[in-house]
């Protein structure tokens, strides 16, 4: 079922995964913001899939 | 050619880290190549095709690889041996060690609370993966990232209208949220205009312009270059609009918009029709004037326009927004005792600012090729977009690394067949320190290197940029004058500005009939 898209309400508040320098730019401004220590899934990416898939079904809220 | 590889296992680093690794080994004595990835199957391919393959090299996608083609074996292996220490001082954590760092997104919405915004920029083949996972958890996205498959953005854009949140992306350079920016971004005053943009770069030049204008940004939604594609469906464009309809902070909306699908325009008109409050509407082929909205020619026509309608002004388009300036500078250019004529070179980083200024220039000046391929036209002029792939495979993006343009543009003063060289300088959060700079450098060089052949040459420039933005307008504009460059407000007032320097007779249509 669709719904009006929203804007995010303020404030932000950021999960950043990547760049961390848009981590830094942010923090800089005073928003709220937490940057993920993220490493490329070890393994079969088929697998890494299937257990999203998985997730998924599970978190629907 | 000696090349020297190692592998660190287990080592991650973001993109950008590597590049700067890589631009620091590149700048290494008898270095002739040199690059930093990780160990994916397309790195190893990319590797392997800029000769810098090492067969023996076995690497996954956590392993950082560094590869180095230098002149002599002894000087790729020290090098490397030092390498360690340039990891550490490229690779730093800036965060600090003291913090707990997540690992996942799920703990780093759990760490934060009340998360409401995901910004990714992971590389592309991972993107996806965690841009749904964000969206599941109520999460709108900022994807920057690009190489994301056309078929996860079409599901990723799906997902996130089902869920009544935003997909800003794949592709996505720029956005602002609450008058805060992502991604690359001009650091502007919070106003009443919004903005929904296919293009970063084209966001930027709008937002810059407003500044300039003294308006503010209201939201600035990014929905990535293939959004209003058949395949996509305009869906997030679409839903921006609305958003930015009902946002109460937005009084005056702006689309910048790429060529759209012929199955995307008819709902496309029917969403800026049903919008209470004006929308001005750039990008070729978009809904035009006899369609809703007040259609504009360019990037600074839609800041001038949007700034014009917030206040109930009317508004007219512009060739150049000060003429007395543009006459004085075209007099003192006229003036000069050496020969003109010549060929315009654009040298830029922004993609979307290179198709602008070609789309100005051509019907003043005859076809321009744009690319670094032959024009079929046989086109005399040429823009060369340095962000484009083809310019980018393991270097940092011109906004990042101004060197490679910096070069082009001194190499254009050895080149008599050159009259105008038209370039752009884009300034903000993400950007190189001081582009203007290594600019100055490059025009300083081009200049001399003409006036010592007696020729007349031209070197033309807008900034994209705010007083707030780190390096600072001012000094960026100053750093440029001070080298000769002539610097105009917008890239398409330098555009129009360089017509006239190829072609002075132009002075009527442009100047006059302002």
């Amino acid at each position: 079922m669709s719904r009006r898209a929203g804007l995010p309400e303020a404030p932000l508040r950021v999960v950043n995964l990547g760049l961390e320098a848009f981590a830094l730019d942010l923090a800089a401004e005073g928003v709220a913001v937490v940057h993920v220590d993220w490493r490329p899934p070890a393994g079969d990416p088929a697998v890494a899939d299937w257990l999203d898939a998985l997730d998924d079904d599970d978190d629907d809220a | 050619m000696p090349i020297r590889a190692v592998v660190k296992r287990s080592h991650y680093a973001d993109s950008m880290a590597l590049m700067r690794l890589a631009t620091q080994l590149r700048a290494a004595p008898g270095v002739r190549q040199a690059a930093a990835l990780m160990g994916t199957p397309a790195n190893r391919q990319l590797l392997a095709e800029a000769g810098l393959g090492t067969a023996d090299v076995a690497a996954g996608p956590g392993d950082l690889i560094v590869a180095v083609d230098a002149e002599s074996a002894a000087a790729a292996e020290a090098l490397l041996a030092g390498l360690d220490d340039l990891l550490r001082a490229t690779v730093a954590t800036a965060g600090g060690e003291t913090a707990v760092r997540p690992r996942t997104l799920d703990s780093a919405v759990r760490q934060l609370g009340g998360a409401n915004l995901a910004c990714i920029s992971l590389p592309g083949y991972a993107a996806a993966r965690e841009a749904r996972r964000a969206l599941r958890r109520g999460l709108s996205v900022f994807l920057f990232s690009d190489n994301v498959p056309l078929e996860d953005e079409v599901r990723l854009k799906r997902l996130a209208v089902e869920r009544g949140l935003l997909c800003m992306g794949p592709d996505c350079g720029t956005a602002y949220l609450h008058g805060t920016g992502l991604g690359f971004a001009n650091v502007v005053p919070r106003g009443r205009v919004g903005c929904v943009a296919a293009s970063g770069t084209g966001l930027q030049a709008v937002a810059a312009r407003l500044a300039a204008l003294g308006e503010g940004v209201s939201h600035g939604v990014g929905v990535g270059g293939r959004d209003l594609s058949a395949e996509v469906g305009g869906v997030m464009t679409r839903a921006a609009l609305e958003a930015l309809a009902a946002d109460a902070d937005t009084e005056v909306i702006v689309l910048l918009s790429k060529p759209p699908a012929a199955s995307v325009l008819p709902e496309l008109a029917r969403a800026i029709e049903a919008i209470d409050k004006p929308v001005v509407v750039w990008g070729i082929g978009a809904p035009g004037a006899s369609r809703p909205g007040h259609r504009v020619q360019t990037l600074d026509d839609a800041a001038a326009c949007a700034a014009a309608l917030r206040h109930g002004r009317p508004w007219h388009p512009a060739s150049l927004a000060d003429v007395p300036d543009a006459t004085a500078r075209l007099a003192r250019w006229r003036g000069r005792p050496e020969p003109g004529g010549g060929r315009l070179l654009g040298l830029f980083a922004g993609g979307t600012l290179a198709t602008e200024a070609r789309a100005l220039l051509e019907p003043l000046v005859g076809p321009v090729g744009l690319g670094g391929d032959a024009d079929p036209r046989g086109a005399r002029h040429e823009i060369l977009d340095l962000g484009a792939d083809e310019f980018t495979v393991g270097r940092l993006h011109p906004m990042l690394d101004p060197s490679l343009r910096a070069d082009r543009l001194a190499a254009a003063g050895d080149d008599p067949s050159v009259g105008v060289v038209l370039a752009d300088v884009v300034l903000g959060r993400g950007a190189h320190p001081d582009p203007a700079g290594a600019l100055a450098e490059g025009a300083r060089a081009a200049l001399a290197a003409a006036r010592r052949d007696g020729r007349r040459l031209a070197v033309v420039a807008s900034v994209i940029g705010t007083a707030g933005d780190p390096q600072g307008y001012a000094g960026q504009v100053a750093a440029l004058e001070g080298a000769g460059v002539e610097v105009l407000p917008s890239s398409a007032q330098a555009a129009r500005y360089a017509a006239l320097c190829l072609d002075p007779s132009l002075a009527r249509r442009l100047l006059e009939a302002a």
